[in-house]
Formats: structure tokens, sequence, C-alpha cells
């Protein structure tokens, strides 16, 4: 079973869980053909071959620098018939999701977004879904011939399992009305971690008190190579920017570690924070919620404890 | 202006939540049932161009009877008539295309970015390749002038701004509006507002849930002292292995 895979890039760079998705359909067992859209680092794109893809397809037409899902769900439908494939997989971002959808509609494939670990083969061909916002799952029978999968961050375990191969040339035929809007412009947060694909996250709530002294918890985050977030009352305060909230209606993360500081836990807040692998909680009432559903936690006064972990943290390394 | 606001009937956001029948039902024994977060901002947002620009608002779930005091709520929050697709939303694609046969002659479809309970987020773009409209999701800004729509889409780690014309479907979340509450007006109101029930289109669905399952429990946390934060450190390093 041939996958095509749809990697990403941000600044011609090809995005990490987009490596997940390349290993992700490595391990799936067919011949892997990843395909990236738009200007790309020529040696991003070599390197694809090292996660398990054996081809390496790439439609360089500028106008794709605008990432419209329209025109790129346009490409991919195009590739998997040109590729012979049944099977798309991506990453379940805010391009993929919508290019996952429209392909999916294009060529009548069986649909799954959020996908946490890789297909059961054994009777069908099934899915296990994160639902409910994190604090459940559902095992989902893809049924038509076509399938295309959205996978989570850390769905897949990346490895190196090949060499670098050799890039080709894939030409796209687009029309005027593959651009159904035009990106007037983007703002980015620049030189930092970006907190979806965060490997540690460091969050803080209200306890901080006031934006003016979120320069501590940026100083941990620089120390552990962090991305930052914050609880909705923080971002709705305008204490922070929208897209670093973390929770049920803003951004769901799935760090290796996540460390919570002057977060009460409501049910909201860990419903972004519930595929973390590891969490860490500060608090200074031993009675918080979010105690229950830490791995370690600190009682104590942010302003007392996040120095003394910062400088124990570089003490360590 | 017609807007169509397409809304899910999910369980509140601090529901507990629990699988029957083998693990192949929710078990929905004490639990509350309220407008979709996302949908609730999308409906908000609706309401706000109706209230600025003139619009009328039709509000649409996929959903059995019991959703019906869910679209009442809408009504009541603003929306001027409802319409309920006599079906459980069992599959997104399903979904979207009960949404696309009633979404002709519509200017602006809204709806969340995702349901709270499955987080499929791809009804709204089904829908748009479906009636080969454009779609926008996750949309935080909209903002109508004559046919052109200004947008702002959240991305990963900031803001991407965008242009198109209607008719056009949006996925919406925060802060494109203030969720509304009902007044007193609204809901005596909302009682005497349409409400019509259709069948659904049949169609082969793509995908099946063959069952649910919850997360394994967490195991019980390990306390550290606030003066010996260096064994957090090392418990980091050593046990966890995350540094």
């Amino acid at each position: 079973m041939a996958v095509l895979v749809f990697v990403e890039s941000a600044d011609g760079k090809i995005r990490k869980t987009c490596l997940e998705a390349v290993a992700y359909a490595h391990t799936m067992g067919g011949p892997v053909i990843a395909i990236a859209l738009g200007t790309v680092d020529q040696i991003e794109l070599e390197a694809l071959g090292k996660y398990g893809a054996g081809k390496v397809l790439h439609t360089s037409d500028e106008r794709l620098n605008q990432p419209l899902a329209k025109a790129y769900a346009a490409v991919l439908s195009k590739a998997m018939e040109d590729e012979n494939t049944d099977y798309l997989v991506l990453a379940n971002s805010s391009l993929g999701i919508p290019v996952a959808a429209q392909v999916s509609v294009r060529l009548k494939a069986s649909l799954a977004t959020n996908v946490v670990e890789l297909p059961d083969t054994g009777s069908g061909f099934v899915v296990k879904r994160s639902i409910y916002t994190g604090k459940a799952f559902s095992r989902v029978e893809l049924k038509n011939p076509r399938k295309v999968i959205a996978i989570k961050k850390n769905a897949a375990e990346l490895k190196e399992v090949g060499d670098k191969v050799t890039v080709t040339n894939y030409p796209a035929i687009l029309s005027d009305a593959d651009f159904n809007a035009k990106i007037t412009s983007t703002e980015k947060a620049t030189g930092e971690v970006l907190l979806p694909e965060a490997e540690i996250v460091v969050s803080g709530g209200r306890g901080m008190k006031g934006p003016e002294n979120w320069g501590m918890l940026e100083e941990l985050a620089r120390t552990l190579h962090a991305a930052t977030g914050c609880s909705k009352p923080v971002s709705d305060m305008g204490w922070r920017p929208h897209h670093e909230h973390v929770g049920q209606t803003g951004v769901k993360v799935a760090p290796q570690l996540y460390i919570a500081v002057g977060i009460s836990g409501a049910i909201q807040h860990l419903a972004g924070v519930n595929s973390s692998k590891y969490i860490v909680v500060i608090n200074k009432d031993p009675d918080a919620p979010f105690f229950k559903a830490a791995d370690y936690g600190i009682v104590g006064d942010a302003f007392d404890v996040i120095p003394k972990l910062t400088a124990a943290i570089k003490a360590a390394k | 202006m017609k807007i169509l606001v397409c809304i899910t009937h999910v369980p509140d956001t601090t529901s507990k939540i629990n699988f029957v029948e083998n693990n192949t039902k929710f078990d929905s024994t004490g639990v509350q049932y309220i407008i979709g977060p996302y949908d609730d901002y999308a409906l908000a947002r609706a309401v706000e161009l109706k209230e600025a620009q003139g619009a009328s608002v039709t509000v649409l779930n996929v959903g059995l009877a019991e959703t019906e005091p869910t679209l009442r709520k809408a009504l009541a929050i603003g929306a001027d008539d409802a319409v309920r697709v006599n079906s459980e939303p069992t599959d997104s694609f399903f979904v979207a295309t009960q949404i696309a046969e009633q979404a002709k002659g519509f200017d602006l479809v809204l709806m969340g970015r995702e349901s709270i309970d499955f987080n499929g987020g791809v009804v709204h773009s089904m829908v748009g390749e479906i009636l080969g409209l454009p779609s926008f999701s996750p949309v935080m800004k909209l903002e109508i002038e004559g046919s052109n729509v200004k947008m702002a889409r959240e991305i990963e780690g900031g803001k991407e701004y965008l242009e198109s014309s209607l008719p056009l479907i949006a996925g919406c979340q925060e802060p494109i509006a203030e969720w509304k509450i009902p007044n007193m007006r609204g809901i005596m109101s909302a009682r005497t507002k349409p409400l019509k029930v259709v069948e659904p289109k049949i169609i082969e669905q793509p995908t099946h849930i063959q069952k649910f399952e919850l997360p394994s429990p967490k195991g019980t946390v390990k306390m550290i002292s606030a003066d010996h934060v260096e064994e957090l450190v090392m418990l980091l390093k050593t046990e966890a292995k995350v540094l």
C-alpha cells in the first residue's frame, strides 16, 4: 500500500509533525511518497528519505507559497491519482485539516483526523482517534478504498531508517479558481519554539498576577528550550496573545513535559494538556485540582519557585 | 443577507465522559447538553452581523428530537428560525452532506471550528468542497463589506489575514465575537419561532465507530518540597527522562 505524505514547511523548513507523518507512513508498511508544495529548502526535502520516504515530489510553483487549502487539496488529489496511492497521511494542523477534508470529498475517501496510533489492519482498517478533547478515544473503521489520515503529534516515533533521496519535480496544473482567497499578511512569533510542536511547554495562569511577571517564565522556557503557554483567563485579560491559550477552546498540546505555574487546573484547561507525557504543577494552593492530574507537584509561591527551578536546571546542565 | 449557523448539541465542557453498552454508546446519565462552545461563537457573530447590518439568521442542527431545546436556546440568543435534520450525527461526511443540502441560497454559513465531542474539525471544509464554495477555519475575526469578506485565521504560533468573497463557509473560534446570553424577551419569543424538521439524505457513510475507550488512569502525584527544587530536576532527568 503506497502512501502519499503531505509535508508542510515553514520558512523553507519541514515541520516536525510532518516528519512524524513520514515515519507513520513508513511504519504502515508500503512505499512512502512525500510531497511538498511551494518553496522549500532542497536539503530538507532530500533528508525526508532518512525518515522513510522512498520518493520525494516537489511542486515549486510560487503561487503555492500562499498556503491556501483549496489549491493544496487540488495538487494532492491529483498526485494521489497520478501516483496511484490509496492513502494520504498528513499532520493535524491548521492547514493539514482543511486540506484533508477537501481531498476526502474530492476523492470519496474515508477521513479520520486526530489520529493517535498506527492503524489496526487485522480486520478492516481501523484507526484510534482522540475525542472529547482528549478525554476519550474512538476506534473508527475507514470503509472506503481511499483513506485520508491526519495524525496528532507523537502518533509515530521519529527514527532514522534510510538515507537521502533525490527530489522529483512535480508540476501542478492549477487554475485561478483554485485560489479562492488572498492571504494579505501573516503575523507570526519568530525565533521561538512553536507551542503546538514544542517538546516542553511552560504555562502560566492567574497566579502569575500580571503580564509584567512573565519574564521569569520566559527565562525558564528559554533554559528548557520550551514554548510558553497560558490559561484562558490570562489570554482573555490580554496578558498573553490568544495563540498561547492552552485548553478546551485553545491550543491542545502534547509535549513530553508540561509545566503549569499558578494554574488551578479547571477541567477546560486539562482538556488541552491531557496528551502531555509528564505534567509538573507548581501552585501555592495545596488543594488546586491540577495536582490530581500531575506527575510531580510543588506547593509554593511561583515567584519563589520559578527562579530557583531555572537556576537548578542551569546547574544540572 | 442570509446566514446559516450550524450548531452541535454536545455535553457541557465539565462533563465526566463514560460509555455504556460494551463501550459503544456515550453515557448521557446526568450530562447537561449545551450549544458547542465554538458554535456559540459562530452564532454570536451571526447575531452581531444581523444587528449591525441586517440579516436573517437560520440555525441548523443534525440530531434527534432531544436536541430541540438546544435549538430553542439558539433562537432565544437571536436566530430567526431553526431547522433540525432528523438523524444522529455519526460521521463528518454524513453531517456535511446534510448541511450542504440545507445551505443552498445562503450567503454565509458559519459553524464552530470543531465539535467538542468528536473533534473532527472538518465539516465546514467538506461543506465548502461539496458546494464548490470557499471555506476557512479556524476563523477568529470576520468582517463583511458588501460581498468582500476579511478574515483572520489562527495558525500555529500566529495569525493569517485573508480576503475572500461571499458566499462562503467559516469554522469559527474565539475571539470572533462575545458569547451572548439569552434574555427573557428572547426566551419568550423563541417558543413561537419556526422550527422545521426535515428527514436526512441517506448516504453510505464512509466511516464507522466500532467502540470507545477511556485513557488509562493517572498514577499518584509525587510532591516535592519548594525548598528542594533540585530534586524535581533530578526526577525529570532520571525518572521521567524528559530533560
